[in-house]
């Protein structure tokens, strides 16, 4: 019984707790103090963005072409460049990731080659963009000769954006519990009936979640476009993908010269004229909108499934 | 073998083909059934035989967690396995639907035949999906799917290619009558399974099981996650389904085991050390090791 200290009065204790509980209070305004300054520095680059923008933020911005005069450009050309560019990515990179995803997580067999695979997947998150940029423009510009197009950098972008959409996916579904896997076994469903009954609803809204984010990701990229030679000034559109015929689609546009936000908005920035910083900042402001925009869809989606599924 | 298929002394020669029509065993001739030993009593052995296990052992890679296994599993009759944790019972209870195959570097030897056909369960070249289909199973913790009520119980049935809205609306009520959930959920099929309580889940997961007409049921600890009267309620419901579905349950609970079994196996350290019909089995166990355990002296 000696070991054991004699029984504090209420006040020492008192005294004892609240002065281990400073250092908790303590930790909370740390933590506080670095997320606002973060937050903060990104609120006033938007707001800045929007103010020395604000004389070009019209519709007429968005519906005109770029001009050699500052007051007449507008980015029709970069946004819509951009639009149908992540629409290819988008179309190339759900469906790879995905697939390669439930093969690593569901079919392959744990050895040191999926191994390695893995260790590759989560490195390749971690390369330049500019590398992406100088691998497509040899193997899709020349090799596969799509050139200049909207479907090579479509394609670049995918390529740079899987690794961060398996990653994503891998985790959603492994966060679909065992005991739904065993459930659905049990019941002498086949591995791809798990996969496509269960597995892959239940983690849909993680998926999608990833692949916004890697969107939102791919939407700001400029170095792999300039590598594959994105033109930064164009005044024309694409061709419609829709057309009066049979069968009323066309892809004629995949094979269109294109330019993109940030280039333009590159563009512009490189220009010695103070008109176009203004517009500058303007097409800064609407891509950090889109991109702000995207991430709110993906927490949205996110939520949503939670809120169907919780286990 | 059947006690009703041996023919009588003074015919065994003549008669032989008699007995042909009924299941024997395989290389066996009819006049050497006479001297089968006598295993159990008679009552016992009337009841034929749904599943029988032989030198059944498995591995998790190299490490042995059954060790030559032997049981002869009752058609319609609750078999239950005890024994303390650890001891081999739910990895044995996995065998009976191939559950192990999930799990990479697991091997098992031996056979368990499911009779009447004599398939061999455990074989390389047997399909676990076969296996499956034939065998369902109820686990410890509820696992609905987070799909409707309907289409929990509806699943098994639709993997089997069952299609047409009046013959799934049947079966599917018949199976969540069978499990006494029916009166609960009549009105609320479209809602998530997620959305019953601990009991009813449970209850849903036995009627998905039960929507597929399984030739065995397997329960492996199904009351651990459940309060008193939910756990009543599955017992309640295990004792009826003996008339419809052979059942074998792993269970941590000899009073559970004494209440809902017709026989019970005990199994320490990867081996069956007893195996009886129940009321025997906990009144007048034949091994001290069994005595010692249900009587609360280790596990």
């Amino acid at each position: 019984m000696h070991a054991v200290a004699a029984p504090a009065s209420l006040d020492t204790l008192h005294a004892d707790v609240s002065r281990r509980k400073l250092l908790d209070r303590l930790f909370v305004m740390v933590g506080l103090i670095v997320l606002f300054s973060a937050l903060l520095v990104l609120v006033v680059l938007f707001l800045d963005l929007v103010r020395e923008g604000a004389p070009k933020l019209t519709l007429d911005f968005l519906s005109s072409f770029p001009s050699r005069k500052a007051e007449r450009a507008g980015i029709l050309s970069a946004w819509v460049g951009t639009s149908l560019i992540m629409l290819v990515t988008a179309c190339v990179a759900m469906p790879v990731g995905v697939a390669a995803a439930i093969y690593l997580e569901e079919y392959a067999p744990k050895n040191w080659f999926t191994a390695v695979i893995e260790i590759n997947v989560t490195n390749l998150a971690g390369v330049p963009s500019i590398i992406y940029g100088l691998l497509a423009l040899g193997l899709f510009v020349y090799q596969f000769e799509l050139g200049q197009t909207i479907v090579a950098a479509g394609l670049t972008l995918a390529l740079l954006i899987l690794p961060i959409v398996i990653v994503a996916t891998r985790e959603a579904i492994r966060a679909v519990p065992r005991a739904i896997r065993e459930a659905a076994y049990a019941l002498g469903a086949t591995r791809w009936e798990v996969t496509a009954h269960h597995v892959l609803p239940y983690s849909l809204g993680g998926i999608l979640t990833g692949m916004i984010i890697g969107l939102s990701r791919a939407i700001g990229e400029t170095a792999p476009l300039i590598t594959i030679g994105a033109l930064s000034f164009i005044a024309f559109l694409p061709q419609s993908p829709f057309t009066g015929e049979f069968p009323f689609l066309s892809f004629a546009w995949l094979k269109d010269a294109f330019t993109a936000m940030p280039i333009q908005m590159f563009n512009w920035v490189s220009r010695p004229d103070p008109a176009f910083q203004v517009n500058a900042a303007a097409a800064g402001a609407i891509l950090l909108g889109m991109t702000l925009l995207m991430n709110g869809i993906a927490i949205y989606v996110r939520y949503r499934y939670r809120k169907k599924i919780n286990w | 073998m059947p006690a009703a298929t041996r023919p009588p002394p003074q015919d065994s020669r003549s008669d032989a083909l008699a007995a042909a029509p009924f299941p024997t065993e395989k290389g066996r001739s009819t006049p050497h059934v006479a001297i089968e030993p006598p295993v159990r009593a008679a009552a016992d052995a009337a009841v034929p035989i749904k599943a029988r296990a032989e030198s059944l052992s498995f591995y998790y890679g190299s490490v042995r967690a059954l060790n030559s296994l032997d049981i002869e599993i009752r058609e319609r009759q609750v078999t239950a396995l005890i024994g303390p944790s650890g001891c081999g019972k739910s990895t044995f209870l996995r065998c009976f639907n191939r559950m192990h195959d999930l799990t990479p570097n697991t091997r098992y030897e031996g056979r368990i035949l499911l009779m009447p056909d004599g398939i061999d369960l455990v074989a390389n070249g047997v399909d676990p999906i076969e296996v499956r289909m034939r065998i369902g199973m109820v686990f410890q913790k509820p696992n609905p799917f987070p799909k409707s009520i309907f289409e929990n119980v509806a699943y098994g049935l639709r993997v089997r290619g069952m299609r047409g809205k009046a013959r799934l609306d049947e079966a599917v009520e018949q199976a969540l009558r069978g499990a006494a959930l029916w009166d609960e959920v009549k009105d609320r099929l479209d809602e998530s399974g997620l959305s019953l309580s601990g009991g009813q889940q449970q209850r849903l997961c036995i009627a998905r099981a039960l929507a597929t007409n399984p030739e065995i049921l397997l329960f492996d600890e199904p009351t651990s996650a459940l309060d008193p009267i939910a756990t009543a309620r599955i017992e309640e419901l295990i004792a009826e389904l003996r008339d419809k579905v052979t059942v074998i349950i792993v269970t941590h609970n000899m009073q559970q085991a004494a209440r809902v079994s017709d026989y019970t196996a005990f199994m320490y350290l990867g081996e069956l050390i007893e195996f009886d019909e129940t009321s025997k089995f906990f009144t007048n166990p034949s091994k001290k090791a069994t005595e010692d355990y249900i009587t609360g002296r280790y596990g």
